[in-house]
């Protein structure tokens, strides 16, 4: 891919503190000080800040970028989407809380995502355009999350296998991602890694539980992971995109993941003495725009209120 | 002597029977005594001391009320978490609902310091046997709702809670001060998706003034019935449990919103609303009590709905709880046989 254009110099030395203070970090990438739990004024990176660099020109992702962004930006917020749909629902208080804040940190890392991504995209008007636009006006076939992410929360156990695998996904992700020459994918990315890492510890935990719970929990467990395992494989799949990023070290080739991916995760199913699902591999496509049935309901919902009222602010 | 320790004088023999019941009595009134200078002094009761059964009784249905209408007060905002028009709102939404979970969560706890458990207070809730703020039994409609809903409904709820912060019963005022921190945000951004409707599209507007019409009075009378008709008030607030009545709250928090509902370019569906000179209170129109008792009775919008919703994530939840308990268990029963 080329070289990005986001000019880290300037970030350094005009930028607000946010995304200067992660580039500053001894790894290239990330503010290691920063907590997942506490509020840390001036070093959490928000989406406004993004968007603040967007409008001022000192954030400008190449086009190669901005489409890698939109896919990992679209990933977040189909899931933060069906998480949310948990909250006053969950098996118990503590699950609402725990779900809502990982439905939270999925929707912060959309915002950040989206609102990069559209920088390098224009409204009619010339504007660039922003996470609310790419969020409510675009239709099923422009979203480019991978099939895992809209899969129906299905009872805890389907909706804990696709945390599972979602959250030891976005882990190795957003690990290698804190790397990136890109300076604002590698600080959104250091901010989403140690958020993530509290995701697996949850979905890991939960896997152990349910499966050596009680006869219901762990056949409940086992049908869990076979609804979402065909969706696997579509995470870990290169395109031509994702071989200029990787070869420009901007990103990483998905398929570089899996083997951490596979070692990690086959540990937690060894330890709950269960097995990786042998199950057909669905062909997947969410990268091109294709989908299941599932997200048109889900994206007309989500949409609904702000496609109601166009050009309106809230 | 500790009040704490008085409670727990051990049973005597059948013999002693007699001299038990003395010792016993004696116990209570020292309790009572250290009790009477407690609450005497402002002080607070913690939950070893020894309490009189109606001070618990009425501080443990007034807390578990409480966390029910927490935990049943997520839903009409929920309603909403998905269809939000704008991600920031999304995620504000979120967290604000959220946050309500937590609150059901440390006050279940301060009622549990009473003497019941969760699961007693959630089965009760279930059953219809528990009560709950009826302010929840009315529909989330659009989203303006969600503004109406921050501003009068937590709006009421802060002009309550604040002066609970300093109820006699530790373990409640202590949530109550965190809880409190979070309301008085929560207002906030009722106030500001109210602001930001009101400087909007004709529509927008539209949407936020009907629905502060909606929910003007219900949250009026979230501050109980009125005074000559609210027969525990009087003993809650001789236990410092409540510090100022029914009426006096409500004309405090009319006299916050006729001030606020200015600033947001919108009006009150209330003509009598005024400032008295000589009470120095603000007065309303009057309220249809006739509707609240109704709504108290089950007889609301969505009374049905609510429980059901309840009832549904609580029984689909079953396997989760049981499964977690098993698999707690059998990790116990390891670690006994590794030391063994």
């Amino acid at each position: 891919m080329s070289t990005p254009q986001t000019n880290t110099e300037t970030t350094h030395t005009e930028g607000h503190g946010d995304i200067s203070t992660g580039m500053a970090a001894p790894m290239g990438g990330g503010d290691s000080s920063a907590s997942a739990t506490r509020i840390t004024p001036g070093n959490a990176l928000r989406p406004e800040d993004i968007a603040l660099e967007v409008r001022t020109g000192l954030a400008k992702p190449t086009e190669d970028v901005a489409e890698y962004a939109l896919r990992l930006g679209d990933d977040a917020l189909i899931l933060a989407q069906r998480l949310g749909h948990w909250i006053s629902r969950a098996p118990e208080l503590e699950e609402d809380i725990a779900l809502g804040n990982i439905a939270l940190d999925q929707l912060g890392h959309a915002r950040s995502f989206l609102t990069y991504a559209g920088a390098a995209m224009t409204n009619d008007d010339g504007t660039p355009k922003s996470e609310d636009d790419l969020a409510y006006f675009r239709r099923e076939h422009e979203f480019r999350s991978v099939q895992l992410f809209e899969q129906p929360n299905g009872d805890f156990a389907a909706t804990i296998a696709r945390q599972f695998v979602v959250s030891y996904y976005q882990f190795e992700l957003y690990r290698r991602l804190t790397e990136s020459t890109d300076a604002t994918l590698a600080a959104i990315a250091a901010k989403a890694v140690k958020e993530v890492d509290y995701h697996r510890d949850h979905s890991a935990q939960w896997i152990l539980r349910l499966a050596g719970g009680t006869d219901e929990s762990r056949k409940r467990m086992i049908h869990g992971l076979r609804t979402m395992w065909p969706y696997v494989g579509e995470l870990f799949r290169d395109d031509d995109l994702t071989a200029r990023l990787a070869e420009a070290g901007a990103a990483v080739a998905p398929s570089s993941l899996k083997e951490d991916f596979d070692r990690l995760t086959g540990e937690v199913l060894e330890e709950a003495e269960l097995e990786v699902p042998d199950v057909p591999v669905a062909p997947g496509g969410g990268r091109e725009g294709r989908h299941s049935e599932h997200l048109g309901y889900l994206l007309a919902e989500m949409q609904v209120l702000a496609r109601e009222h166009p050009g309106a602010s809230w | 002597m500790a009040a704490q320790n008085l409670q727990s004088v051990p049973a005597e023999p059948a013999a002693n029977q007699a001299q038990a019941q003395a010792a016993q009595q004696e116990a209570d009134a020292a309790g009572q005594a250290h009790f009477d200078r407690v609450i005497a002094e402002d002080s607070r009761i913690e939950p070893k001391d020894w309490m009189p059964a109606a001070y618990r009784k009425t501080l443990l249905r007034q807390v578990s009320q409480h966390g029910h209408s927490e935990i049943i007060g997520m839903q009409p905002e929920a309603n909403w978490i998905s269809r939000a028009p704008s991600l920031k709102r999304k995620s504000i939404l979120m967290a604000k609902v959220q946050d309500e979970a937590g609150h059901g969560l440390y006050l279940y706890s301060a009622a549990e310091t009473l003497g019941q458990s969760r699961d007693k207070m959630m089965d009760d809730l279930i059953a219809g046997k528990a009560r709950y703020s009826s302010i929840f039994n009315y529909p989330a409609l659009t989203w303006a709702d969600m503004g109406a809903i921050g501003w009068l409904v937590d709006g009421a709820a802060i002009c309550n809670q604040v002066p609970l912060c300093r109820a006699s019963y530790g373990p409640y005022g202590r949530a109550m001060v965190r809880i409190c921190k979070e309301e008085s945000f929560h207002q906030r951004q009722g106030f500001e998706i109210l602001l930001e409707l009101s400087n909007g599209t004709a529509a927008q507007k539209q949407m936020a003034q009907d629905a502060v019409n909606r929910w003007y009075a219900p949250a009026l009378m979230m501050f109980g019935p009125p005074d000559d008709d609210s027969p525990n008030s009087k003993q809650s607030m001789a236990w410092n449990i409540k510090r100022f009545s029914n009426d006096e709250l409500r004309s405090r928090f009319v006299g916050m919103m006729v001030e606020q509902v200015r600033v947001l370019g919108l009006t009150l569906p209330d003509d009598q609303v005024r400032y008295n000179e000589d009470t120095k209170k603000w007065e309303h129109g009057p309220l249809d009590w006739h509707e609240f008792q109704e709504v108290l009775a089950g007889r609301g919008p969505c009374n049905a709905q609510r429980l059901e919703r309840r009832r549904e994530a609580h029984d689909d939840g079953a396997w989760v709880r049981e499964a977690a308990a098993a698999y707690a268990a059998k990790q116990l029963n390891k670690q006994k046989e590794y030391a063994a």
